[in-house]
């Protein structure tokens, strides 16, 4: 479904020096390093997969989701999504890739301006789904996430557990192909963080497709499922039914 | 199509009356520069009134000797007519000269017996469209084949008046454009910044928007339909202020300026006067959103 071949991401330093540019010299500057968030990364994940991403602070993690997710591009190598190269889509059908994907963010990402009945709403709109579709399905999807009480209400007003509860019902209301958490317990204490894993699990086994960027090595140990480790941006283990060793 | 209208419709209603504080300043904004549009535009009228009246005020009179008959003159009047560069000839007949100053000076009502001696002469008031064609005229009178009828022009009496007049409605005319034209660019600098504020601040909402697959006209639109509803709300706001304004101070301003009715100016550019206000609202909102917005949407 999803395949990395040989990816690089480099972050410049700083911008170069238009001469250094028009040379084509290194993008380095004044003694600042370019960084290497991935460096030749490859790897497949599959339809119906759990795959934890695991690795330190800084590995490239989140790296790896913002390419999947567009976000960033790669310096160097492919990526194709269901077989289709992302470095190739147009950015005017970048909006159509995005709707095959469920993101859920550590900082939970919600439209402020919007309550939690809307930010879910929202995704179905933006898909085109009809106002009967979306009345019957949010409160269904709500129902899952235990927020069908808090429909109303607005982020500000949710706890950070309640919050991370309607990112994930966001991710799947409209039934991605595959669903993306970047540390999506990174601010939740540990009974929030159990639910929260519980939940995912429950996607998973509605036969979703799961890639799980995290440091918890407690959560990622219990899964017991497919495991890459990253460290400076590099695989150094890829392993089915994995653990988290650093 | 239709669907996703509507959902960008109640957007933007819903983020604009869900924003609060930000939406207020918008429309005071639009509602100065609405207020300042329709000023420019109705000034452009009253200073063309002030400026044809001044104007109006500098003619030469041309006087005509004892003899010439009144029908003589009236001929002459229907030639002068007939010179491009005369604007308006009037022919004041000796009862009228001192009639106009019998009325204009109602002391000298006992004494006219003595001044109908210095005004007996009837005379013909030229006025022009520029300062300098008046010479165009005294020349053509100096040359035509009724230059003996004439008794005298009072063209060089009246010159340094005249040419006052004009060069004073010229640099009037002038600075009151300059002017607009910066008030104008100020007014159009100051909306699309409040805006381009406004919108700043959800900046991290329209990357989320992006980031779960919204296409760039369902994040432009409710900003858009915002603009819209903020031009449309401020519109009513100057309206009605202007209006009442305007039916308050109308008579204020006609005891100064006989002939100047504000009330029945704005009356009779009140359609115009609509379309400017909404073409000013909405469309500054509306264009501001969309060039605010434009680099936001490449995440």
């Amino acid at each position: 479904m999803v395949k990395f071949q040989n990816v690089t991401k480099i972050y410049p330093a700083r911008l170069p020096e238009p001469r250094a540019q028009a040379s084509g010299g290194p993008a380095s500057f004044s003694g600042l390093k370019d960084t290497a968030a991935l460096e030749n990364v490859s790897f497949e994940i599959k339809e119906g997969e759990f795959i934890s991403i695991v690795g330190r602070s800084g590995a490239g993690k989140t790296t790896l989701l913002k390419l999947i997710l567009l976000e960033e591009k790669p310096t160097k190598g492919r990526i194709f999504f269901e077989g289709e190269e992302l470095a190739k889509i147009k950015p005017g059908k970048l909006p159509e890739l995005r709707r095959k994907i469920g993101a859920v963010f550590q900082d939970y990402k919600l439209l402020a301006s919007k309550t939690t009945y809307e930010n879910v709403a929202y995704v179905l709109q933006v898909i085109g789904a009809s106002d009967l579709e979306i009345a019957r399905n949010v409160p269904k999807v709500l129902e899952i996430v235990g927020l069908q009480d808090r429909a109303d209400n607005f982020p500000a007003e949710l706890s950070a557990g309640e919050r991370q509860r309607v990112s994930i019902a966001r991710a799947l209301i409209h039934r991605p192909k595959v669903i993306l958490a970047d540390e999506p317990t990174g601010n939740l204490d540990p009974y929030n963080t159990l639910d929260i894993i519980k939940l995912l699990l429950k996607i998973h086994e509605m036969g979703g497709t799961l890639v799980l960027a995290t440091h918890n090595k407690e959560i990622v140990n219990s899964l017991g499922k497919r495991v890459i480790t990253l460290e400076k941006g590099k695989i150094i283990r890829d392993e089915e039914r994995g653990r988290f060793i650093l | 199509m239709g669907t996703t209208l509507k959902r960008i419709i109640i957007a933007g209603w819903q983020d604009f009356s869900r924003d609060g504080g930000i939406a207020v300043a918008t429309i005071f904004i639009l509602v100065m520069v609405i207020f300042l549009a329709s000023t420019i535009f109705l000034s452009k009228d009253i200073s063309q009134f002030l400026i044809t009246s001044l104007q109006e005020k500098a003619d030469i009179s041309v006087y005509f000797k004892e003899f010439v008959l009144e029908n003589d003159i009236l001929k002459i009047k229907e030639k002068l007519s007939q010179v491009p560069e005369v604007k308006n000839v009037e022919y004041v007949s000796k009862e009228e000269a001192i009639r106009r100053l019998v009325e204009k000076h109602p002391q000298l009502i006992e004494s006219v017996q003595e001044t109908e001696g210095m005004l007996k002469l009837a005379a013909l008031n030229i006025s022009v469209f520029e300062a300098n064609q008046y010479q165009a005229v005294v020349n053509f009178l100096e040359n035509s084949n009724f230059k003996d009828s004439i008794d005298f022009v009072d063209y060089s009496q009246r010159k340094p008046v005249i040419e006052r007049i004009f060069s004073l409605t010229s640099l009037a005319t002038k600075t009151g454009i300059f002017l607009s034209i910066i008030l104008i660019i100020t007014a159009i600098l100051v909306t699309f910044n409040t805006i381009r504020l406004a919108i700043l601040n959800s900046i991290e909402e329209i990357k989320i928007q992006r980031l779960v697959g919204a296409s760039n006209w369902f994040i432009r639109g409710p900003f858009l339909v915002q603009g819209a509803i903020a031009g449309m709300i401020a519109v009513l706001i100057s309206l009605s202020i202007f209006s009442l304004l305007i039916w308050f101070l109308s008579p204020k301003i006609e005891f100064f300026f006989a002939g100047l009715n504000l009330f029945n100016l704005f009356m009779k550019n009140f359609w115009i006067l609509l379309l400017i206000q909404f073409s000013t609202g909405i469309l500054l909102a509306v264009i501001s959103s969309t060039i605010a917005i434009r680099k936001y949407l490449k995440v």
